[in-house]
This record gives structure tokens, C-alpha cells and sequence, in this order.
């Protein structure tokens, strides 16, 4: 079994600042972190390789720094990390870094699963993950919470709704995108931690390298436009209305209603 | 010159203080209170591969160096310095004094076991009357054919009543003073080897503190280390490198004094204002955030020069006796800007402040590593 994670590096934090000028995020001294719901797509992968083996890839689009991001999770029991990397990606959004990532799982090739988290906290989205299996014209799961039993053939699969789950069967190879509620990753092994950075390297790919036109790439390949960004208001607290019985409870959310916003 | 951690140490640094915030603030005040000895916590450890840290993998180590070994401890021992002394112990004095001087068959079948985290080990030396003068030995072990008889005891040994190896110290040959004393591996089980009572301690309260007694015990004459003679030299190198984690231990302690001391004095409101907002307060958490940078330095130096094969002993010397002076005041400085809060257990500095105190004792006082660093700068 070949898996391939996809991961983004992101700021760690939920507070991340923006450029009021340029809309973008301020990156600077900002510590990165794996995005956490990248983070359980790579543990919920190496479970299955303890349990019945198989070969992970973590695969990143992203600037030189993300090679860490990549270094984490061989550290935590991946094999294989592949950084896509060039100036022709900066700037993408949702569309050409999927692009860009499906190039990236074509050249590695003979996959039976494609794990993306749910979505990054630094935008948001949850598109990508959907996004990929679309180019590569793949069944798609998203919101996955877990995963049930899998051969090479087919995965039996529940994905997360509001309230519930619903369980489905689907043939391999499959996209999954896995929500962080789905497992606690482990720690990586510190002697791992050795081994990765010691006798370990990341293959860097570029655009000419996963076959795909630098215009179909990076700002030039994202039809997204940022039009403003703006904090949401915060909403009030939500009440409870008391009472000791049903009839005591409907009277006092009625005065509730009158005092509050008749009046 | 670099003073940036490169990438490796930062991952160890980020996975130890991720591990020490889950599964080792959160039980860190009550193993003090109960003195309950964290036996989860070692298992876990283990796994992570912080029991081995500095041990060459060849040997079921991580292979991290005493780089990685000292960012461990002082990210640990912010959380809690219980847990970081039994680390200490564990390896950098038991499983590093079998590396430094063991044969190959002790090493594989004491050091691996003790470097994967599977057994947990302890160091013996100090004696009722060999604290500092550590040469003054009175345990003895008469070769008796292909074994010793070992008979004596040893004080305050940390890990003592859990630990299953212990390297431990004894006079061969009482005529030879310190070139008499040499080191053998003990196991606990052995026929006349028995503990006193827990040590009822002011601080690392969960650790384990006992009396190791020894009657008539058996010890096979392979698990001498070293040759007869070569005891006490090898103790004390194991202490110089042991130093080095000792002074992180103190580090860590400190950060952790000055973190909440941040925390409150921009919380706390008094004069209808942040205690932050008065400048006697900020001059104080000026001094107390020197003080830590300055024996972070220290630190990360000796350990530096250790991985990179220089003379760091007089380095190791001058990081644990600054470190540990240093964190008990950072630590007493960390009370005060509590105030009455300070000087109740809710608080977490209350602890730290009582956890801080035996880093000037343990390996070596303050006053012995003075005579220790005078000695070689006016010899
Ligand atoms: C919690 C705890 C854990 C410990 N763990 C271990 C362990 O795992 N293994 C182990 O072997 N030991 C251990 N020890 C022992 C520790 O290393 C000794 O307590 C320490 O070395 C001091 O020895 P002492 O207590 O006999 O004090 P003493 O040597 O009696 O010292 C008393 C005072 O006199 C000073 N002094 C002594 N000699 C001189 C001198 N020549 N010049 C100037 N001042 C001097 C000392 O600095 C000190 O201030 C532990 C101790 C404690 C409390």
C-alpha cells in the first residue's frame, strides 16, 4: 500500500495578523507548525502502516522553510518527503496549489491513497483535498474520522457530519481529507529525529520537474481575487432561558422577548 | 559563530516541550504533594527516547548528543523538576558511566537495556561519610574468586527504592586511598542488597531518595568497571558531563519562575494598575530575564563543547554553579512578585522556588565547583 500525505506548513497561531495593505498574512516571527488536521492525516496513515504496512510520502507545496514541515513527519514514521517548491508557485491559491500538487502525486505514481487535512487554519478553505481528487479524477471523502478497515481494494470509511456519522465503502485508489478530531498524533521519536535530519534528504521538485506550465502555476494560475478581509463581529454569548416548568420557561422567554426587544 | 539552535535541536526542543506540556505539567504538582514516584511518565520517556538521549544509537540511544540532551532537561524541568532528576540519573550518570568505561558485554547487556528505557538505572557514590569528599569510602568489595563481596551503603541515591542497575562505588584496596576505590554494576535482587526508608525531601518531592545497603553481596567479577583502582576517576568524569544537564535542570526551573512571573505581574492589578506598570517590578523581571539568558549561554556552550569534542569541564563546572545559584533567585525573586499568592502551593512557583534549591547541592556544591574552577584557573 502507497500512501501520500499532502501537508502545509502554517503559522502557529489562531490570531495571525494582516497586511491592511496587501491582504496577505504577516508570516514573520510567527512560529510554523504542521496545519493540525495535516497532522492527524499523517497519523491516521502510519496507523495503517503499523497495522499493515505500507509506504508514506509527505508531500508539501511551499517555500524552502517547509522542508521542516516535511522533516516532522518523517520523524514521525513517514518515509519519504517530497518538498514542490520554485518561484512559480508563489502565490497560488486553492486551484493552482492543488494543480500543483497533483502534478506532484502524478511523478511519485502508483498511489492506492491520498490523505489532505481537512482544511489549513491559516485560510480556511477546505477546498485543496476536494480540489485534487477532481484533477485526478478520484472518489473523494472528505471530513473522514475514521477509517474502519481497508485492503487495496476498497476502504470502509466514516466521515464526520454535524451530528453524526455516515459510513461509506469506496474503492482505492481514494482522496480522503481527515478532520484532527479523527486521532492524537504521536510524538516523533527523538532518535528518528536524528536519523531525519542526519541520513535523510527531501526531493525538490519544481514545476518543470512535475510537468506543468509555470501559467498555469503560482499568481498567474489562480483565478482567485482577495477583495477585502475583515475580522467577523463577535457574537454574544447565546442564553438560557430557566424554569422549572415548560409553561414557567415559555413565560419567561416571552418577558425575555418583551423586555429585551419590544420595549 | 552561530547561536541559533540548528533545525534538529529546535525539533527536539518543540517534541520535548509539547511532550512536558501533555503528560508532564499535568501531573507535575500533584506527584509533589502525594511523593508519588511517576512511573508512567518513564515508560513514556522511554518511547520518546529521552532515556537514551545521549547515548549512541549503536547502543539503543537517540544519538542526540548532550546538545539535545540538555534542551530536553531544560524543557522538562519548566515542567517539572521531579521528572527531569530521574532523567539525570537514569542517564547521565548510571547508563553514561557503563558507556564512557563499560566492556562490550556490559554494555550490551546493562547499557541497551537502560538506553531503550526498559530498565531504569541508578548511580551510587555518596556515602553517610563521602558527601563531597566523595574519595572517603567506606563501602569495601574483596575479590573473593570470581566474585566480590560488597558490604557498606550509600546515601541519598536518586532513583534508589525504583531503579533495576545500579553503578555504584567501592574501595578495592583501602591502602590506596582514592586510587583504591573502583565501580562495579549492581542489580536489584541480589542476595543482600536492600534500601532504607524514602528520604522525606523539600523539593523533587516525587523522586525517589533512599539509602542503598549492601550485605555480603555477590557481585560476579565481570560487572567490575573499568579495572580495580580506576573507580573514582571515572566517577568524576561522569560527573563533569553530568554537570552539564544538572545546570539545565537549574535553567529550566528558572524559565519556568520567570514565565509566571510575566504572566502575573501583567495580570495582577494593584493601584488600579498591572503590577507591570510599576518600574521597581520591571527592573525586576529585567534581572531575573538577564540572569536566565545569561545561564541559557552558559548551558549551550559546555554542551556544545562536549559534542564537539573539547575540554569542557571547567565550562560544566561554571554553567551548574551559575545556573543553580541562579535559580534560586530567580526562583525567591518569582515568590515575591506573587506576594502572599507566592507562598501558597496553588501557585506554581511555590514549588519551583523549593525544586530550585538542591541544583546547588547535588553533583558537586556550589562551593565544591568554586575549588573545582579556582583550582584550574590559579594552578
Ligand atoms: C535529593 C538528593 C539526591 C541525590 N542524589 C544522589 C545520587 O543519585 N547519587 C549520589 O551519589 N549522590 C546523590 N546525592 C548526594 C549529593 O551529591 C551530596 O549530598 C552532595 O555531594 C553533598 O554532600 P553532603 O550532603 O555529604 O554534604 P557535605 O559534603 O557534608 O557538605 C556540607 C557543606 O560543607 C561544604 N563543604 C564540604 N567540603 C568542603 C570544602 N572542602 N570546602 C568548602 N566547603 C565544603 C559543602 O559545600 C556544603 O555546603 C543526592 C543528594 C540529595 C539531597
Amino acid at each position: 500500500m502507497k500512501i501520500i500525505v499532502c501537508i502545509k506548513q502554517v503559522p502557529d497561531t489562531n490570531e495571525v495578523k494582516i497586511d491592511p495593505k496587501t491582504n496577505t498574512l504577516i508570516r514573520e516571527g510567527v512560529p510554523s507548525i504542521i496545519n493540525p488536521d495535516d497532522k492527524a492525516a499523517i497519523e491516521e496513515a502510519l496507523k495503517i502502516k503499523d497495522k499493515q504496512g505500507a509506504e508514506v510520502t509527505v508531500l508539501t507545496m511551499g517555500p524552502p522553510q517547509a522542508e521542516y514541515a516535511l522533516r516532522e513527519g518523517l520523524a514521525m514514521g513517514a518515509d519519504k518527503g517530497i518538498l514542490l517548491s520554485s518561484r512559480s508557485f508563489a502565490g497560488s491559491d486553492t486551484w493552482a496549489t492543488s494543480l500543483a500538487l497533483s502534478g506532484g502525486i502524478k511523478k511519485i505514481g502508483n498511489y492506492d491513497l491520498i490523505f489532505c487535512g481537512r482544511q489549513a487554519i491559516d485560510g480556511d478553505t477546505a477546498q485543496v483535498g476536494p480540489e485534487i481528487a477532481e484533477h485526478l479524477d478520484l472518489p473523494q471523502i472528505t471530513y473522514v474520522s475514521k477509517i474502519r478497515s481497508i485492503n487495496k481494494e476498497k476502504a470502509v470509511v466514516e466521515r464526520a457530519l454535524e451530528d453524526g456519522y455516515e459510513v461509506i465503502e469506496v474503492t482505492l485508489p481514494a482522496v480522503f481529507t481527515i478532520i484532527k478530531e479523527s486521532n492524537n498524533p504521536r510524538y516523533p521519536n527523538i532518535g528518528r529525529i536524528i536519523d531525519v535530519f542526519d541520513n535523510m534528504s527531501i526531493d525538490v521538485w519544481d514545476e518543470i520537474m512535475i510537468k506543468l506550465e509555470s501559467e498555469k502555476l503560482g499568481l498567474k494560475g489562480s483565478p482567485t481575487q482577495v477583495l477585502r478581509t475583515f475580522t467577523p463581529p463577535i457574537k454574544a454569548p447565546g442564553k438560557m432561558i430557566e424554569g422549572n416548568t415548560d409553561k414557567e420557561k415559555v413565560l419567561n422567554l416571552l418577558n425575555n422577548l418583551y423586555n429585551n426587544i419590544v420595549k | 559563530m552561530d547561536f541559533n539552535l540548528d533545525p534538529k535541536h529546535q525539533m527536539i526542543k518543540e517534541v520535548c516541550r509539547k511532550f512536558a506540556d501533555n503528560e508532564v505539567e499535568t501531573i507535575a504538582a500533584e506527584i509533589d504533594e502525594t511523593e508519588r514516584f511517576p512511573l508512567e511518565t518513564i515508560e513514556k520517556m522511554g518511547k520518546l527516547g529521552l532515556m537514551g538521549i545521549s547515548i549512541p544509537k549503536e547502543y539503543g540511544g537517540a544519538g542526540a548528543g548532550y546538545t539535545g540532551f540538555a534542551i530536553a532537561i531544560e524543557e522538562i524541568s519548566k515542567s517539572c523538576a521531579t521528572t527531569s532528576v530521574i532523567l539525570v540519573a537514569h542517564t547521565s550518570l548510571c547508563a553514561s558511566m557503563i558507556y564512557n568505561s563499560g566492556n562490550k558485554e556490559q554494555k550490551q547487556k546493562y547499557l541497551v537495556p537502560l538506553a531503550k528505557g526498559e530498565k531504569l538505572g541508578a548511580f551510587g557514590l555518596t556515602e553517610p561519610n563521602a558527601g563531597s569528599d566523595a574519595s572517603n569510602q567506606q563501602t569495601t568489595a574483596v575479590l573473593n574468586g570470581d566474585h566480590y563481596l560488597l558490604n557498606g551503603s550509600k546515601i541519598f541515591i536518586t532513583n534508589g527504592a525504583h531503579a533495576d542497575t545500579y553503578v555504584i562505588t567501592a574501595m578495592t584496596d583501602t591502602s590506596k586511598g582514592l586510587r583504591g576505590i573502583s565501580a562495579f554494576i549492581i542489580e536489584k535482587g541480589w542476595e543482600g542488597f536492600s534500601f532504607g526508608p524514602p528520604e522525606n525531601k523539600m523539593g523533587i518531592r516525587g523522586s525517589s531518595t533512599t539509602e542503598l545497603i549492601f550485605q555480603d553481596i555477590k557481585v560476579p567479577k565481570e560487572n567490575l568497571i573499568g579495572k580495580e583502582g580506576q573507580g573514582f576517576k571515572m566517577a568524576m568524569m561522569t560527573l563533569d558531563a553530568g554537570r552539564i544537564v544538572v545546570a539545565a535542570q537549574a535553567l529550566g526551573i528558572a524559565e519556568a519562575a520567570l514565565e509566571e512571573s510575566i504572566k502575573y505581574v501583567k495580570e495582577r492589578i494593584q493601584f488600579k494598575k498591572p503590577l507591570s506598570k510599576q518600574q521597581i517590578i520591571q527592573f525586576m523581571i529585567a534581572d531575573m530575564a538577564t540572569e536566565v539568558e545569561n545561564g541559557r549561554n552558559l548551558v549551550y556552550k559546555s554542551a556544545w563543547l562536549k559534542d564537539n569534542g573539547k575540554s569542557f569541564g571547567i565550562s560544566s563546572s561554571m554553567a551548574k554553579l551559575y545556573c543553580s545559584e541562579m535559580a534560586s533567585r530567580v526562583t525567591n525573586k518569582a515568590i515575591q512578585l506573587h506576594g502572599g499568592y507566592g507562598y501558597i502551593k496553588d501557585y506554581k512557583v511555590e514549588r519551583l522556588m523549593r525544586d530550585a534549591r538542591i541544583t546547588e547541592i547535588y553533583e558537586g556544591t556550589s562551593e565544591i565547583q568554586r575549588t573545582v574552577i579556582s583550582s584550574s584557573i590559579l594552578k
